[in-house]
């Protein structure tokens, strides 16, 4: 395969649609209709509680860091409310922009805007890429959201777990939004009638960053900046850790999320604040079941799914060979073998996608 | 000219649930409300290609499969991004033991 182009309004993406890679039907397993019923229902319940525990923790991590401040016994506490802040975000920005953790809507959209806010994507541009997202999962030229693009860029990767590459790109990106609305790219998957809302939002991300900084000028300490902004820095690690494991390493332009994601077993604690997206392939196939009932999705569709990984290093001892080997050979992937009681992966489909791989994995 | 079809039987259908109903290389999402009442709509979500049939119905709300858009199906409004356009609705009435719908 030619050297992948990732823009939106490049080749790959013409060519996605000119083969019918783009907006295709994906498989999904078999799951009896009431069976899924069950599984689809929501309730406010899970996230009410979970959304309590979580900004419950974060006021009293960093009324105990500004306590201590500046004195290092504030740091396990600055990193304790980092990682609810610019990891926890993460989860509760994707869950609830799904519309699925609450059952109730204005709940949804308020942890949304909060979360958009402290990952710094725009509330109203991310929901769009995420729907492109799900539409095109990993499609060259199609997907918005792909995290590790090939060859992999490992020292991009690895300041990602400091948030680096994320806070450069959203600062020109939330400026240029506030003066001009969404740039010529966002502009392929936001329509036009939520154009306006995009700047908006920009508007209001950037007067709050803008208070935090004069706060913190007047105030002649950094203070402020550690409630609001830096957290997204040195709480990233987290967010990033599980988010590679989502696709990282597996195949990409296939219509088979078997193929293309990666459920990994996690402790309850990573879960909490990844709010079980670790059974991601699951995620996908079925994004309308809620966060709280993925683990009861697994149990109903494993039969039919690559085996998990056991844990977070095992997924990353999986996973980082496979990137090693992308920057050699960009077109290789993690093939995973299905077990006895799975449908095949549908090799028609996706023989221009699996024909390059070689064979050794 | 309108036609009405026989498009499943009442029982066919849970409350609060939808099927699907192809016909003559149309497809279509035939709904059984909570108070007991059928409606139909066109079976594609208008954001993208999907099947609505596979989706959620939370009163009178089908929530799309892939992308968690609504609609209000007994009006066919948008109600939830991404969804922007509405779905059309049919016409549809209940004779016996039987739903039709009336299409063009």
């Amino acid at each position: 395969m030619a050297k992948r182009d990732y823009s939106l309004i490049g080749p790959d993406g013409a060519r996605a649609v000119e083969t019918g890679l783009a907006a295709a039907e994906w498989y999904h397993t078999d799951v009896p209709r009431k069976v899924m019923k069950e599984l689809m229902q929501r309730s406010d319940a899970p996230a009410i509680r979970d959304t309590i525990l979580l900004y419950g923790l974060m006021v009293l991590f960093a009324a105990i860091g500004i306590a201590l401040w500046p004195s290092w016994w504030s740091a396990p506490f600055w990193l304790a409310y980092g990682v609810l802040y610019g990891s926890a975000s993460d989860s509760r920005w994707h869950e609830c922009g799904h519309g699925t953790a609450f059952k109730t809507p204005w709940m949804n959209d308020v942890v949304y805007q909060i979360a958009s806010f402290m990952i710094m994507r725009n509330a109203a541009t991310w929901r769009w890429s995420h729907a492109r997202h799900h539409t095109d999962t990993y499609i060259v030229g199609r997907d918005a959201e792909i995290a590790i693009m090939r060859p992999p860029a490992f020292a991009k990767l690895i300041l990602a777990f400091v948030g680096i590459p994320d806070v450069i790109a959203f600062v020109p990106r939330v400026i240029q939004n506030a003066v001009s609305g969404p740039t010529a790219e966002e502009r392929t998957f936001v329509p036009q009638s939520e154009w306006g809302k995009v700047q908006r939002v920009a508007l209001v991300h950037v007067a709050i960053y803008a208070a935090t900084i004069a706060l913190a000028i007047w105030m002649g300490s950094i203070l402020p900046l550690m409630v609001i902004g830096l957290p997204r820095l040195y709480g990233a690690w987290h967010h990033v850790m599980t988010g590679l494991l989502q696709h990282g390493g597996l195949a990409d332009n296939v219509i088979d999320h078997r193929l293309n994601s990666r459920t990994v077993y996690m402790n309850p604690i990573s879960r909490f604040i990844y709010w079980n997206m670790n059974y991601h392939v699951e995620h996908h196939m079925f994004p309308m079941v809620p966060y709280h009932a993925l683990p009861r999705l697994h149990e109903a569709i494993k039969h039919d799914l690559p085996a998990p990984n056991r844990s977070i290093a095992e997924g990353f001892a999986e996973m980082w060979p496979a990137l090693r080997r992308q920057l050699a050979y960009e077109d290789y992937f993690l093939r995973r073998d299905l077990p006895p009681t799975a449908k095949p992966y549908r090799e028609d489909f996706h023989r221009d996608a699996l024909g390059t791989q070689p064979a050794v994995e | 000219m309108p036609t009405w079809i026989r498009a499943c039987a009442t029982d066919d259908i849970d409350e609060e649930d939808l099927i699907r109903f192809d016909h003559a290389g149309a497809t279509y999402a035939i709904y059984h409300s909570p108070d007991g009442k059928f409606f139909a709509t066109a079976g594609l979500c208008t954001h993208e290609n999907v099947h609505l049939c596979d989706g959620l119905v939370m009163g009178h709300l089908i929530e799309c499969p892939k992308h968690n858009g609504q609609f209000d199906y007994r009006t066919g409004e948008a109600k939830r991004a991404p969804v922007c356009v509405n779905l059309r609705t049919f016409p549809v009435k209940v004779d016996g033991d039987d739903v039709y719908i009336e299409v063009a």
